[in-house]
């Protein structure tokens, strides 16, 4: 625990990883992302939580495009977001995402999904590309189902395959949007133990997820939203022993209360 | 003690193999044909039916048949009489191609069905240089062998083509070139971009909306009218256009429903990888969307196939129209049955088997994985 906020705190001083200032997005009339200032430090894990339709994972997916927002500036990595699709690309190259409902490409093998972008997007042969994604799949412990079609795999073992899919770009960031919320109960835990893992190992990580638990352990700053605004943002120890805000103590009441 | 242990089993029950079905012959006719009164006699009747329509048709068509002979006289007149299909028979494949250059027909046609054979056949290895044979070379010594013209082959204009060779031809230049033009098709009526989306929505919605006869009518009547006299443009050539663009326009609408029906997911998964729009649509979307709709693609291949015969209006003669042809001869008046039956005949052959190989294409990717 004490390294790993070191490691936030030497790296923090360098630059921010994501810089999202005066964010502002509509979807028609309704306003989803009030005012949405954000510093993500390089290293830094970030846990995003609040009820549903509060923006969270809007607001992540605004960061890697998937999104377009109206105001406001996002860097991601240095790179100023823009509407240019040469730009939104290049910002897509740095962030590694991981969905709620895994969407991996169902008519392409464990290895083959995990190869598409280092082979199509960052050109690399395709047995460099395959030998880099048996490591990953290694170390999400599913090597032994490369070659299997992500139909044949449990919910737990496609979304570790994800997260191995998008390391497999060595990515600078990654978004994580409710990466657990699909899963059966008993599958959870393999993939909170990767996700643990991959924190531990320095990577920066934006995570939209209601699991507590792995927010305590992990995150340097825990966020909570709510109607499309950041409410209230502290490290774990703080968020859950003294939020400031009412809506984040009624919040907490209800997710932990049962 | 004694009555927990009759619901539940601490012990692990160790699996068994399922009950084996009752079987033979004789209880599946029980079971499905002949299980009641009622059942049996709507069986009888049936049964009873398609002896009673089918026979005549074998007993025509195969028992009672002449096979061999040169001309009318040789026709017995109890069943049919295929010798008025032997005779015409060279007529029927090369129309009116030039006696000494149909070799060059029999080369095409059989690189044509070498090539089928090649992709069809599961077994055999490099599909991909198949493909490409297909699509590129075949084109390309088509071209060359059946027009002629150069490398001192005799030039054989298109009207002198007909019977199967210009069916096969017709039908084989609209589903290579209406597939591709469809996918941009429907592509273009998903697209974000307004001006993209309308002029696709505009070119499908006025091909669909017009019969084929019309376009091919207004191919050769109308279009003269806009060139200059003295520019010729060939009859087929704009036939095969017209033909192409017109089921194009249906391919797209087969093919969007199959776009449509891909998760979003996909395509966002595709962008969070950081592919650009048309790798996300070659790697990702079309892949799933195009196996989706082999039904309704190979569906509208086999409508475009028969339709090749409307081209007899415009002047071509296909299989159908250069038997027909045949059938004024008045040394062969009054076969008209034979004529139109081996007509059907031969379409059918071509569509079930395109109707066969869909529904094995089908099966052999699904083969692997589930959604």
């Amino acid at each position: 625990m004490n390294d790993r906020q070191q490691g936030a705190a030497t790296a923090g001083e360098v630059t921010s990883m994501v810089e999202i200032s005066r964010l502002n997005k509509w979807y028609g009339d309704f306003h989803v992302l009030r005012d949405i200032d954000l510093r993500v430090a390089r290293g830094e894990r970030i846990v995003i939580c609040g009820p549903s339709g509060s923006g969270k994972s809007t607001l992540i997916r605004c960061i890697n495009h998937l999104e377009a927002h109206q105001q406001g500036e996002i860097v991601v990595n240095g790179i100023p977001m823009t509407n240019d699709v040469k730009r939104i690309e290049q910002i897509r190259r740095n962030v590694g995402m991981v969905f709620q409902h895994f969407n991996l490409f169902p008519h392409l093998t464990v290895l083959e999904n995990c190869c598409l972008s280092p082979i199509w997007v960052q050109k690399k042969p395709r047995r460099e590309a395959e030998k880099s994604a048996m490591e990953y799949l290694e170390r999400v412990r599913i090597a032994n189902q490369a070659h299997k079609y992500p139909g044949q795999l449990s919910g737990g073992q496609q979304q570790r395959v994800a997260i191995a899919r998008a390391l497999c770009m060595h990515p600078a960031v990654m978004l994580f949007d409710e990466p657990t919320s699909a899963l059966d109960p008993e599958m959870i835990k393999e993939v909170l133990d990767v996700m643990v893992e991959l924190a531990n190992e320095g990577m920066t990580m934006l995570c939209v997820t209601h699991e507590m638990g792995f927010a305590k352990t992990v995150a340097d700053r825990v966020i909570f939203m709510d109607e499309g605004q950041i409410v209230e943002a502290a490290p774990p120890e703080t968020f859950f022993n003294a939020p400031r805000s009412s809506r984040t103590r009624e919040f907490l009441g209800q997710i932990l209360g049962h | 003690m004694a009555a927990i242990s009759r619901d539940t089993n601490e012990t692990l029950i160790a699996s068994r193999p399922p009950p084996t079905p009752q079987g033979g012959m004789v209880s599946w006719l029980r079971t499905r044909l002949f299980s009641g009164p009622v059942n049996s006699v709507v069986s009888l009747v049936t049964l009873l039916l398609i002896v009673r329509l089918i026979w005549p048709v074998i007993d025509w068509a195969l028992i009672e048949a002449d096979w061999t002979g040169s001309s009318r006289a040789d026709c017995s007149g109890e069943g049919a009489c295929w010798v008025f299909i032997s005779t015409r028979w060279s007529q029927i494949v090369y129309g009116f191609y030039p006696m000494a250059e149909r070799w060059r027909v029999d080369i095409v046609l059989a690189l044509f069905f070498m090539l089928i054979a090649w992709l069809v056949i599961p077994r055999l290895p490099a599909k991909k240089i198949a493909a490409l044979l297909g699509l590129v070379v075949l084109p390309i010594v088509a071209w060359v062998l059946l027009l002629g013209g150069l490398f001192g082959l005799p030039h054989v204009p298109t009207r002198a083509w007909g019977g199967l060779m210009l069916t096969l031809t017709i039908a084989a230049v609209g589903i290579v070139g209406s597939l591709p033009l469809g996918v941009v098709l429907a592509l273009g009526r998903r697209s974000e971009m307004p001006l993209v989306r309308a002029m696709c929505v505009i070119f499908i919605e006025f091909w669909r909306g017009v019969p084929l006869i019309t376009v091919l009518f207004m191919s050769s009547v109308m279009l003269p009218l806009f060139v200059p006299a003295n520019v010729e443009f060939d009859k087929l050539l704009r036939a095969l256009i017209g033909i192409m663009l017109f089921w194009s326009a249906y391919m797209a609408e087969v093919v969007r429903s199959g776009l449509q029906a891909i998760d979003k997911g996909q395509s966002e998964a595709g962008a969070a990888l950081g592919l650009g729009y048309w790798l996300r649509m070659r790697l990702i979307i079309l892949p799933q969307a195009l196996r989706l709709v082999i039904p309704g693609i190979v569906n509208t291949f086999i409508a475009l196939f028969k339709d090749t015969s409307l081209v007899l209006i415009i002047g071509l003669f296909d299989v159908l129209s250069i038997i027909q042809a045949g059938l004024t001869d008045s040394a062969w008046l009054g076969f008209a049955t034979e004529g139109y039956v081996f007509a059907a005949l031969v379409f059918w052959v071509f569509c079930f088997g395109m109707s066969r190989y869909s529904q094995i294409l089908e099966r052999r990717l699904d083969k692997g994985y589930q959604r």
